[in-house]
């Protein structure tokens, strides 16, 4: 048989999706399954380990059936996961100890005020990249085995092992307690805070302040090799690449040089920027990342800016105002005005994030005159999502000495017109759209396939990508400082809202 | 009352059956509403039964009793919105453009006689384009408009002796002739224009319908008349069955977002 495919594996964190690419990077196939989303507690999410093991021994060979493939004709299987969510596992029965705890969770929010009161959120950033938040594994590891000493003891007798979720998958599809291989890569361990993000190695200094026994760590390997062939969904094919969703998008739109940048729009949106060969330290508020390695290479590495709240915040004026019936119409509705009217929103839902990471802040709306109506509102929040790309962007040109000539988009938010636009004119410079928006799946066969030769080399798959759409920016440039001035104001009003004494807010 | 002379009965009957409902502030029991029009059990079961399977009446699981369906409140005038249009024909036109080398574009009737595109990807050649999102072109020069306008009910009045515009030397400008272009578009599931608007280049569309079977758009591509056409100018049948394709999986999107 000609081996014809790759199959990418996404395990993201509403669903899991398998997609089969073809010779010249197009989409054949697509088979998908939600899981659930567990929340025992305010603020807790889970998910089932086990149900998503289930739903890739699903997908796949749906997938597979889809393209009338038969699986030999598949060259090589690369995973791309939702990042920083933990599973721990027994190492002889292959049964997880508990459900996994999400990236979303925020509950080591005390244990990260424990931590950061000796020497502050930052006092491990120059080591690993990243300040004390939530949704890193680090703290979420160390919750878990403070939270039970049997697990602790079992983790230092190597009893358990600890993984992100393509180490959960790779471990079970090649064998699972039966020799599965327990591994993961640069870039899902460049989100644990336990990686030093210079010598890609586990940290001891960083293993010791998070109180993890070395003994449950996988092995880190590159994001191109063949770590081993399944034994079985695909049985007998090359499990040839892994990466963290965000480094996939970007080695699917490859973003493969120094100051390329790509921005995916979902819940949330992520952009990350290729740094070169050096990690780039922050200096404002944003994180420091493994951007991929391939074989024993040297990895680009990445600035990344995190916006908590874009696609969700569409889905809020949807589903918690009922201004609309389904998150498309947005635009309809921005459309039925010329301009925001003199209103902002800024959804500082949870606090601001990148650049700001200002926990206390909460959400506002201002600048509201009486003849305000939702399509204003419904121009605010699409502005809301261009203007917090715009601040990322400052940022990273600031941290990077790099001033950003042209922004390539991905993700469900890029077939909003009007948003696309905004972004462009608030930027001022031209947006770009490829012609695969799958990105992330792209990126998880780029590097399997690259990894086995199916294709040859790194450069020739720049000669894939596309432009599907261009967004040039039109906006004046006394308007867009105008703008962006009014924007900075209502983002220094949402400051200081929370106080320690009411932590939940008014009204909880 | 007595039915009036040319009117059919069951209808009224449903129409009253739906008025009920409608007037009613809980849902009804077969019984109660047989009651209250005073129709015979069996006829109101029949009518009941009948509405239930087209969706304009609901039935509780529990209870069994009666209220106005979900697709009935869509039939008061929800049109689809045509940037939920884009979202849904995205991935499908993405394929479209990689699989036949050409630019796609989505478009709506926006009047009897006009075509607004409402998504755009460029010809993947990487080559300059200007996105069209927004553009108006005019329905019966291009390939977008004959496929919607083929499926338009009453479009004959306006078209049955009018002079149209001439874009190109190829424009059809008699509206009788472009009837019956119309008509074999209906036959054969596709529409093409051939240096009709643009005097280099063809056009070839398909119909995209909505859950309910209505036409409310069309996807196309576009190119120079050498790539779309034989020497003959006649559009390359593999390229029409891959548009033909990418319009009924645009459908089976568009009913699945619905369900």
């Amino acid at each position: 048989m000609k081996r014809e495919f790759i199959a990418a594996i996404d395990q993201g964190t509403t669903s899991t999706r398998c997609i089969l690419f073809d010779h010249a990077g197009r989409l054949v196939s697509v088979a998908q399954r939600e899981h659930r989303q567990i929340f025992p507690r305010p603020g807790w999410v889970e998910h089932d380990p086990v149900e998503i093991w289930r739903n890739v021994e699903r997908v796949v060979p749906r997938a597979v059936a889809q393209a009338r493939a038969e699986p030999d004709q598949i060259a090589a299987l690369g995973i791309a996961n939702q990042r920083e969510t933990v599973v721990l596992w027994e190492r002889r029965s292959g049964r997880p100890v508990g459900n996994a705890i999400t990236w979303q969770d925020t509950r080591t929010a005390n244990l990260v005020d424990q931590l950061a009161a000796d020497g502050g959120v930052d006092r491990f950033r120059e080591r690993c990249g990243l300040p004390l938040m939530t949704y890193f594994s680090g703290p979420t590891l160390k919750w878990m085995l403070r939270q039970d000493p049997i697990l602790r003891e079992q983790a230092e007798r190597g009893e358990l092992l600890f993984g992100t979720m393509e180490t959960w998958l790779i471990w079970n599809l090649t064998g699972g307690p039966d020799g599965g291989l327990h591994l993961t890569d640069v870039t899902n361990a460049s989100r644990t805070m336990l990686m030093d993000l210079s010598t890609l190695q586990w940290d001891e200094e960083l293993l010791d302040a998070f109180g993890v026994p070395a003994a449950m760590l996988p092995h880190i390997r590159s994001n191109v090799e063949v770590y081993g062939a399944a034994t079985t969904v695909l049985p007998g094919t090359s499990i040839a690449a892994a990466l963290g969703d965000q480094q996939a998008a970007l080695f699917g739109q490859t973003c493969f040089s120094p100051g390329e940048a790509k921005c995916t729009y979902g819940t949330g949106a992520f952009l990350l920027l290729n740094t070169g060969p050096d990690p780039v330290r922050s200096s404002h508020g944003l994180l420091s990342t493994v951007g991929y390695q391939v074989g024993d290479g040297a990895p680009p590495y990445a600035l990344e800016g995190s916006i908590a709240v874009t696609g969700s915040l569409v889905q809020w004026l949807r589903d918690r105002l009922g201004l609309i019936d389904s998150a498309p119409e947005i635009e309809t509705l921005a459309r039925t005005v010329e301009d925001n009217g003199g209103c902002y929103i800024v959804p500082a839902f949870s606090g601001l994030f990148a650049p700001h990471w200002r926990s206390e802040a909460r959400g506002l709306i201002i600048g509201l005159p009486s003849y305000i109506t939702k399509g204003h509102l419904a121009r605010a929040i699409l502005e809301a999502t261009a203007w917090q790309t715009r601040e990322v962007v400052d940022a990273m040109n600031a941290d990077s000495g790099l001033a950003l000539t042209g922004l390539k988009v991905d993700g469900g938010m890029t077939s909003d017109h009007l948003l696309m636009q905004t972004i462009a004119d608030v930027l001022d410079v031209p947006v770009e759209r490829p012609l695969v928006s799958e990105t992330v799946s792209l990126g998880a066969a780029y590097a399997a396939g690259l990894a086995v030769g199916f294709w040859p080399e790194l450069k020739g798959l720049r000669h894939h990508w596309h432009r599907a759409a261009r967004w040039l920016p039109e906006m004046s440039a006394p308007r867009r400082a105008k703008e962006y001035d009014n924007w900075q104001r209502a983002v220094a009003r949402t400051y200081d809202w929370i106080r320690n004494e009411d932590e939940d807010g008014p009204g909880a | 009352m007595p039915p009036m002379p040319g009117t059919v009965q069951s209808i009224e009957r449903a129409a009253a059956v739906l008025r009920l409902l409608a007037e009613s502030t809980r849902p009804l029991g077969g019984v109660e509403i047989a009651h209250a029009l005073s129709l015979p059990k069996g006829t109101a079961h029949g009518i009941i039964r009948t509405l239930h399977t087209v969706g304009f009446v609901d039935q509780d699981d529990r209870s069994g009793r009666y209220q106005l369906g979900s697709q009935l409140v869509r039939l008061g005038g929800h049109q689809l919105d045509r940037n939920e249009l884009r979202s849904c024909a995205m991935n499908w036109a993405d394929t479209l453009a990689s699989r036949t080398g050409e630019s796609v574009r989505i478009g709506v009737l926006d009047q009897p006689s006009q075509v607004t595109i409402v998504h755009h990807v460029f010809r993947p050649d990487d080559s300059v384009q200007v996105m069209e999102i927004g553009r108006v072109l005019p329905a019966h020069a291009c390939a977008l408009g004959k496929a919607i306008l083929a499926h338009t009910p009453g479009n004959g009045g306006w078209l049955k002796g009018s002079t149209l515009e001439g874009l190109t030397a190829r424009t059809v400008t008699d509206g009788r002739a472009l009837l019956g272009q119309l008509s074999t578009v209906r036959e054969r599931g596709w529409a093409s224009d051939v240096e009709e608007l643009d005097s280099r280049e063809a056009s070839i569309a398909a119909p995209i319908r909505d859950h309910g079977g209505v036409v409310v758009g069309a996807v196309a591509i576009t190119g120079s008349t050498k790539a779309l056409c034989d020497t003959g100018r006649n559009p390359r049948p593999r390229l029409a069955a891959r548009v033909v394709d990418t319009a009924r999986a645009i459908t089976g999107e568009l009913a699945t977002r619905r369900e």
